[in-house]
């Protein structure tokens, strides 16, 4: 038997720029920037004092009352997934073929962190009995598989800042493996809040451009100083092929593979060689059984921290070969800001537009490329795409050295 | 301080509907917190500490499960502050 096709019917999203999928394209393609001053009077506690918040805000997207038990993460897992329902023509499907696959990098900090005040402030009978589901990392996707009532399994990769793409490449194999027909998948990410920030800050691994918030974000640039933190998410239904056909969905393209592996360096500092990058990308392509040659876009990690980019970069230099020379790669962070465990899952709704609109977003902020970047990097404005077949790498990695390849194509 | 059944209720509405989203206007004495009202039973444990803060009394944890309408808990409420 035949190996069973995954194709895209659906997508969902809020982020720094917009609360829905087209507002969010259309502030890419433009160029915006979704970095701003934070207003907290906390931020003078920092060293950084911008971030990338979602363009609007949940309590104009859903009900106070329901709002209240869900943790800002779950809020945004369930904006994106509706969103995504709603796009992908609310599929007929049995409940126990339905399946969802959401991650979150950190969980609910922001309870967690929130609900420690109360328990200071007033006590235990002050802390909410919501605390527990809401600081859990799998309440996103539980609270999306409740809503839709799915039984084919509801789970949460984990992986940092990986956590998005591995999700969507765990949704990948339930379908191909047939324990579902349908998965409601992505990442979701909201730690704006003065501890995480502290702790990356204390990493040395955030941008401190607090005089240009929108620069703060130049991956690729020769003067980048870190990333800048974002929040949101990105949902994607994906389909069995003949299942999509069979109720005449709308199919936007087909991942057709993915591609893992870890790096066993060190807990935050990437591999200087990108050589578990560059497996990871070798086993997206076999997964899919593409060569270099078929790559035309590629959506890059690419946070804007001065070690990163560059590994990052000869990693795709080096697999990507002499094929490099026509892929368009896009650093869609320095517009969004890094989503932690939701980039890999905006990145992926980026690179399905970019796939159905046959155009690469734009990279901002560079004033001056790093010398070191030997990859096409589109600059300022988007960058057509060939006609034809075409298909697109999206990449992802993680404190702790994972690496996550998605490869998607057109039918 | 003792308290009127009749300003219990209205708080106790305001409550539930800050809580759970019900409209204060279909809370009544006879109404059920879980059959009728849907509250479940997380969402009952902040209607009760925020009864305790409103109304300055203490609701034992042994005795929320006795208070199975809106109508046990306003006079569990009134009794316990008078």
């Amino acid at each position: 038997m035949s190996q069973r096709r995954v194709v895209v019917t659906g997508l969902g999203a809020t982020t720094p720029l917009g609360g829905d999928v087209a507002s969010t394209w259309t502030a890419l393609l433009a160029g915006k920037s979704g970095v701003r001053l934070l207003t907290e009077d906390w931020r003078e506690l920092l060293p950084v004092h911008f971030a990338a918040r979602v363009a609007i805000e949940p309590a104009d997207q859903m009900e106070r009352v329901e709002m209240r038990r869900l943790d800002r993460s779950e809020q945004f897992a369930l904006i994106a997934s509706r969103e995504a329902w709603k796009d992908a023509g609310s599929p007929d499907v049995e409940k126990e073929r339905l399946g969802v696959v959401i991650a979150s990098g950190i969980g609910g900090v922001i309870t967690l962190l929130d609900q420690f005040d109360n328990l200071k402030e007033k006590g235990a009978r002050g802390v909410s009995p919501h605390t527990v589901p809401m600081l859990m990392p799998n309440g996103p996707a539980a609270n999306v598989g409740l809503e839709l009532q799915a039984k084919a399994g509801v789970h949460t990769p984990v992986s940092a800042c990986a956590s998005g793409a591995e999700a969507i490449g765990y949704a990948l194999e339930m379908i191909r493996s047939n324990r579902a027909d349908v998965i409601v998948s992505g990442g979701v990410e909201a730690a704006i809040h003065q501890l995480p920030m502290a702790g990356f800050a204390a990493m040395k691994a955030l941008s401190t451009r607090n005089d240009a918030p929108h620069r703060a974000s130049r991956p690729y640039d020769a003067d980048r100083d870190g990333f800048v933190l974002g929040e949101g998410g990105g949902i994607l239904i994906l389909e069995e092929y003949e299942h999509a056909k069979a109720r005449g969905a709308k199919i936007y393209c087909e991942l057709v593979g993915q591609g893992l592996s870890s790096d066993g360096y060190h807990i935050a500092a990437p591999d200087p060689d990108g050589a578990g990058v560059q497996r990871a990308i070798k086993f997206a392509l076999a997964d899919a059984k593409l060569s270099t040659k078929d790559i035309v876009h590629l959506n890059a990690h690419a946070t804007s921290t001065p070690a990163g980019d560059i590994a990052e970069a000869n990693a795709l230099r080096l697999a990507l070969g002499k094929d490099s020379d026509h892929v368009a790669v896009s650093a869609t962070k320095s517009m969004t800001g890094h989503l932690l465990g939701g980039a890999g899952a905006i990145e992926s709704v980026f690179i399905v537009k970019a796939l159905q609109e046959r155009l690469a977003p734009p990279t901002i902020n560079i004033e001056n490329l790093d010398s070191a970047v030997t990859i096409d990097v589109v600059r300022d404005t988007p960058r057509p795409l060939p006609t034809g077949q075409i298909a697109a790498l999206n990449d992802s990695f993680g404190f702790g050295g994972h690496n996550v390849v998605l490869a998607f194509a057109t039918l | 301080m003792a308290l009127n059944a009749a300003d219990v209720l209205a708080g106790i509405k305001e409550i539930v509907e800050e809580v759970a989203g019900i409209p204060a206007a279909s809370i009544e004495l006879d109404k059920n917190f879980t059959e009728d009202l849907e509250v479940d039973s997380l969402s009952m444990v902040e209607v009760v500490v925020a009864c305790e803060e409103r109304f300055g009394v203490k609701i034992p944890d042994e005795k929320v499960t006795d208070l199975a309408t809106v109508g046990d808990a306003v006079n569990f409420i009134v009794n316990a502050a008078a």
